[in-house]
């Protein structure tokens, strides 16, 4: 990489720093691109990557610092003017409208266009820009018509239609799978080739030392290093993500796992849309055993954890729980015979944040004593064990009186990990407890989730950090398309490239075969 | 077959001051506002229009500032919504109340005047049409000016780069953000011209269905509305279809009434608000998994873009 | 270059509510008061005429009291739905229903005993708002259909049903067309306070208001109401019945709108008549937010809004303006209000973004 000096990066930030409602998200940042590079921002979640960038795209405003796009200092009060400056950026949750067309996306905001639009020249430059990228893409699809690879092809090319010269990907690959992470990575050589600068937001290491020619490492809002992809290793990465070289090490002891506690026999489900999500799937867990269940998003986790706990209907098969038969029964009897939940996300399904501590910790228990009291509440007790609780699972909090919605991200989890667990439930679905939490908070959600297991329960533990489900699990099963590829029972025997290649579509059997 | 012109053309008539309030709160809605204020800002509208006309002697100035007030009112419906992320239902409501209120105020000296308004244009050729001609084509100014106006919505929001961002704001107002478009000052702006819309509804009422001006005159017409937009589909053709249909009903009531039926009126009135509950129930059916399609997924709600949860 | 931020509240300080109220009012009366002015109407005379009118003497106070009553439970009904985020705007059409129940009942099902007479009105009243509200109820939780114009409908079409009777098959001969039945025997009439129109559903109000706000903050079944409505998927996440509670409240939301109807015609007006209801349904849910949605407020915003409402009759009376000049103050009073809780949830900064 031989820049250089005079020719000023396409993009420097100085200084950066952004508070929300009390939480520093980046502090003091310094951050630039210069022309032809892929530089990777890596960092855990919550680190503040995706602030950093929102400020760069001009959607959010930076308390503090400054910006410059080839030396001239500029101010964004909007994203308008960063695409005027040439920036581009592809979100996670890409910013498209899915009613409308790719070409009535393409052109969304663009004011240099004639009032009534016209279709066929703009439809025109796409298939143009499509095959410069290679990024192919029908004009007239809509949106919600094409699959997620897809999508994100529009949603890049929306940026180069608009002659940005910046690129940031926030995780592209979170979603994608591995084939079309391949194209992506191609898409963005050529990219680079041309002169672009990409920036990849990511917290995957292996991408990151793979693709980048630079790696800035943000945790917890502050720059902790920016290296030469070259110069480092994997091991001094992770040490810039997390922090001091400390052995987090879990103490697990090795369970003799019981009976089987819920069983999954050949259950189908469908999602929203109405589309097979799960298929003819089943599945096992036994007491004091935990299940980890890999894959990437959107394969039919979701629906199926939702019909483990009685949120979601099964079209076939059986669910069963101490050999009761569960499936399609109201989400109380499951919550009756000892099954808990703790949903992706936290403020959505699992509490409500406009009500106190002490209220959000009886929703799973209001209907039994000693909370009820015949038809009423009897407040103090809740009152009571609200405390007890919070001192238990450590949630950081100056009263059980509170609203939810103040609390930050790790202590919601662990006030949602102890309520729970307070019951000693019988079975618990987990999924991604740890997204997003600081390193202490995520030690702590470990430790409880073996504590319960030890402690006789059945756990399904849905994760897509494999380096947690590979230290937590007893047994590891990948799921890809709504069907198990397979499952390990030693997960000592799970290689990222089996898992990665089960999570692509091949059965484990196929695999063992070839060895 | 005889009978069958003079309730079309009645279905016309009655129907224009309801289509009208429904194609500016398509507008509004499109935007993802939703404004319950219509029967408000339509009495506001119908009085501003009236009083106008009668002491500048200007039907179509009536008309034009009967726009800028229904605008105006709406203004306070938009700061409320969009700036202060108000609760529109009760915002709406509020606007109802105030404009039904302002109107009777304003309108409290001007009961039993009378004004030239606006007459019939039969349009040359057009309306020597068997059957269509007299309905349609032998109208005054403001339904013709109601029939361009279907046409020119639809073309607008499918065709045009202004329509294409009103639906994007109002579909999914992140992406909008993230392209650029000013979601509030895009919302503004078509708060703003619905209500004027809606007001020229009322406006209609007093310059050219009666020609005077009433208390509460419009008599429920802005709640119709209200329901059309959704019969509709948000869609202005079948918006025209609706208000028509609505029109043709009371049209229809009335000469039942005249003809000495037996079919006590309170019950003829019923009629359309069973027959919007009705059409909604088969549209929320058909749509199934309560996702109302074709509804602006915004509808309603405010947008927040430094939101963290 | 300097820009107002808005940032959401951690918490709201206690003196704000007390204090956005009180300025809700005194902007709405003092817009009021522009307003009036450039219609070539005295603010003042018009104020300090209403406030005479309503709560300058005895007479004023009951009468406001009289008013207040409908209000009072009607807006206790709407708080109920709107706690479930149910956007229940039929409370008129439940009042019409619940008095047309209440005239059924007096004319085909009479007991010539006060007592007994009462909970068959009642019963019938109850009954017939708590359907016609549940019906809306059953659409929305079933199929989503969207009750702000199923419920609006239902009132025009209850309000055209109570027409119906009252112009035809009902109509008092002795009335001399006027479109009212015969004026209800005295069993069938609620009990009186005093010398005044204050009747029975005094009472009733207060003690709705009472249960209710019990109901919600000790019971079982108001914390499920309270979870419905703040965070719908926790509640299923809770295994809360959605369907269920829809309209077990929808009806009973309808039961107590019926039952101010049936308090207005049976207690206040002694007969069912074309437009007894002055728009009490709607008022009622102005009542239900300013009320912020507590039962136990709803009895003092009612007050206070019936106070509102003797004014304007006074204003028609004595100033000749129309009656539904008052909505005026009403809608500003709401604007306000709305406004208020802006400040309540966010805070405006002028900040600024350093040198460019």
């Amino acid at each position: 990489m031989n820049k250089e000096k005079a020719v000023p990066p396409l993009v420097e930030m100085q200084g950066i720093t952004k508070a929300f409602a009390g939480v520093t998200a980046n502090r003091e940042i310094d951050f630039d691109v210069l022309s032809g590079e892929v530089h990777a921002l890596l960092g855990e979640n919550g680190a503040g990557k995706s602030t950093l960038m929102n400020i760069l795209y001009g959607l959010y405003r930076p308390d503090a610092g400054h910006i410059f796009i080839k030396g001239t200092p500029y101010t964004f009060m909007s994203p308008k003017d960063a695409i005027a400056a040439g920036i581009g950026m592809v979100h996670q949750h890409f910013m498209l409208v899915p009613s409308q067309t790719v070409w009535e996306n393409m052109i969304l905001g663009l004011e240099d266009l004639p009032y009534i639009l016209p279709r066929n020249e703009i439809r025109e430059k796409i298939r143009n820009i499509s095959s410069q990228y290679g990024l192919e893409v029908d004009p007239d699809a809509k949106i919600w018509q094409l699959s997620i690879g897809e999508q994100q092809r529009v949603a890049i090319l929306q940026m180069l239609f608009r002659k940005a010269k910046v690129l940031i990907l926030d995780e592209p690959t979170a979603v994608l799978t591995p084939q079309e992470s391949l194209n992506l990575f191609k898409t963005i050589q050529q990219m680079t080739a041309e002169g672009h600068g990409i920036v990849f937001i990511s917290h995957k290491l292996d991408e990151v030392l793979s693709l980048s020619d630079r790696i800035t490492v943000l945790r917890k809002g502050e720059k902790t290093g920016t290296v030469q992809t070259s110069h480092t290793s994997k091991e001094e990465l992770a040490e810039f993500m997390m922090g001091r070289k400390i052995a987090f090490t879990i103490n697990k002891r090795s369970q003799a796992p019981g009976e089987s506690v819920l069983k999954a026999e050949k259950i189908s489900i469908l999602n929203d849309r109405g589309i097979t999500a799960v298929r003819n799937l089943s599945l096992s867990i036994r007491e004091r055993e935990i299940l980890g269940l890999a894959g990437i998003a959107g394969n039919g986790q979701h629906e199926l954890c939702e019909a483990l706990v009685g949120l979601r209907p099964v079209e076939s098969g059986h669910i069963i729980m101490n050999n009761k038969e569960l499936e399609n029964q109201t989400p109380k009897s499951f919550i009756s015979s000892g099954m808990r939940y703790i949903p992706a996300d936290r403020k959505g399904t699992g509490l409500v944040p406009n009500m106190d501590i002490k209220e959000n910790s009886i929703l799973k228990k209001y209907w039994k004593k000693p909370v009820a009291r015949g038809l009423l509440i009897n407040w103090k007790v809740v009152f009571k064990q609200a405390i007890d609780l919070v001192k238990k699972y450590s949630v950081s909090t100056p009263s059980v009186e509170t609203p939810v919605k103040n609390l930050s991200g790790g202590n919601l989890q662990k006030l949602m990990l102890g309520r729970e667990l307070s019951d000693a439930p019988k079975a618990l679905v987990a999924v991604h407890p740890t997204w997003g939490l600081d390193v202490a908070a995520t030690h702590f959600v470990r430790q409880q989730i073996l504590h319960e297991r030890d402690r006789g329960t059945a756990i399904l533990l849905v994760s897509e950090d494999l380096e947690e489900l590979l230290s937590l699990s007893d047994r590891l099963a990948v799921i890809f398309k709504g069907e198990i590829m397979g499952i390990f029972d030693n997960p000592g025997e799970a290689t990222p490239e089996k898992i990665g290649l089960m999570m692509a579509g091949t059965p484990l059997q196929f695999l063992l075969k070839e060895v | 077959m005889e009978i069958l012109i003079p309730i079309l053309t009645a279905a016309v008539r009655s129907g224009t001051p309801i289509l009208y309030a429904t194609l500016g709160e398509i507008v509004t809605e499109k935007a993802g506002i939703l404004n319950l204020g219509l029967e408000g800002i339509m009495l506001v509208g119908a009085y501003t229009g009236f009083a106008v006309t009668y002491h500048l002697g200007s039907p179509w100035l009536g008309v034009v500032m009967a726009f800028v007030v229904g605008a105006l009112l709406s203004l306070i419906h938009a700061f409320i919504s969009i700036t202060m992320k108000g609760n529109q239902v009760v915002s709406g409501l509020a606007l109802t109340m105030f404009g039904t209120g302002a109107s009777s105020l304003l309108g409290r000296s001007y009961i039993g005047f009378t004004i030239e308004g606006l007459n019939k244009i039969p349009l040359p050729g057009l309306s020597q049409i068997p059957i269509i001609g007299p309905v349609l084509f032998n109208n005054d100014a403001l339904i013709y000016g109601s029939f361009i106006l279907v046409f020119f919505l639809y073309w607008f929001f499918l065709r045009t780069r202004n329509g294409l961002n009103l639906r994007a704001v109002g579909d999914n107002p992140q992406a909008a953000d993230a392209m650029g478009i000013s979601v509030d000052k895009t919302r503004y702006l078509y708060t703003l011209i619905g209500g004027g819309i809606v007001a020229v509804g009322g406006a209609y009422m007093s310059i050219a269905y009666t020609k005077m001006w009433a208390e509460l005159m419009t008599a429920g017409r802005g709640w119709i509305a209200v329901a059309l937009v959704i019969f509709a589909i948000w869609n202005p053709m079948r918006a025209a279809l609706g208000a028509y249909l609505f029109g043709g009903v009371e049209a229809f009531q009335l000469r039942l009434q005249a003809a000495g039926t037996s079919i006590p009126t309170p019950l003829l009135m019923m009629l359309p608000y069973i027959l919007t509950i009705v059409v909604l129930f088969f549209i929320s059916v058909s749509q199934g998994k309560g996702i109302l399609f074709g509804a602006p997924s915004s509808l309603g709600q405010p947008f927040f873009r430094e939101e963290r949860d | 270059m300097k820009y107002f931020r808005v940032e959401k509240r951690l918490s709201t300080p206690g003196w704000f509510a007390v204090a956005i109220p009180l300025l809700a009012i005194s902007l709405a009366l003092l817009s009021g008061g522009i307003f009036l002015y450039f219609l070539g109407v005295s603010p003042l005379q018009a104020y300090s005429s209403m406030f005479k009118a309503s709560l300058g003497d005895a007479y004023g106070f009951t009468e406001t009291i009289v008013k207040a009553i409908p209000l009072s439970i009607a807006g206790v009904a709407v708080t109920l739905s709107f706690k479930m985020l149910i956007w229940n705007i039929g409370a008129e059409g439940q009042i019409f229903m619940g008095a047309l129940a209440t005239a059924a009942a007096v004319r085909y099902a009479f007991v010539d005993q006060p007592f007994i007479m009462f909970w068959i009105m009642f019963a019938a009243a109850a009954c017939a708002g708590g359907i016609w509200a549940a019906f809306a109820g059953y659409l929305k939780a079933r199929w989503n259909v969207n009750e702000i114009i199923t419920t609006l409908m239902l009132n025009y079409i209850a309000i055209h049903l109570v027409d119906f009777f009252v112009y035809g098959p009902w109509r008092d001969p002795a009335s001399l067309g006027f479109p009212m039945t015969a004026p209800f025997p005295d069993a069938a009439r609620l009990p009186l306070y005093g010398n005044t129109r204050v009747h029975l559903g005094f009472l009733i109000a207060i003690v709705f208001a009472m249960l209710f706000w019990a109901i919600l903050k000790w019971t079982r079944w108001g914390y499920e109401i309270r979870v419905i409505g703040e965070n719908p998927r926790a509640a299923s996440f809770a295994g809360i019945n959605y369907l269920q509670n829809v309209l077990i409240i929808m009806f009973i939301s309808g039961a107590l709108a019926g039952l101010a109807g049936m308090c207005e015609i049976a207690g206040l007006q002694g007969r069912l008549q074309h437009g007894f209801s002055a728009g009490f349904g709607y008022t009622a849910i102005i009542v239900a937010w300013l009320s912020r949605l507590n039962p136990l407020a709803v009895l003092l915003v009612s007050f206070l809004i019936g106070a509102m409402l003797v004014g304007g009759e006074t204003l028609q009376i004595v100033m000749r303006l129309p009656l539904s000049s008052i909505l005026v103050l009403q809608g500003l009073l709401l604007f306000f209000v709305l406004g208020g809780e802006f400040f309540r949830k966010y805070r405006v900064r002028l900040v600024s973004r350093g040198d460019n």
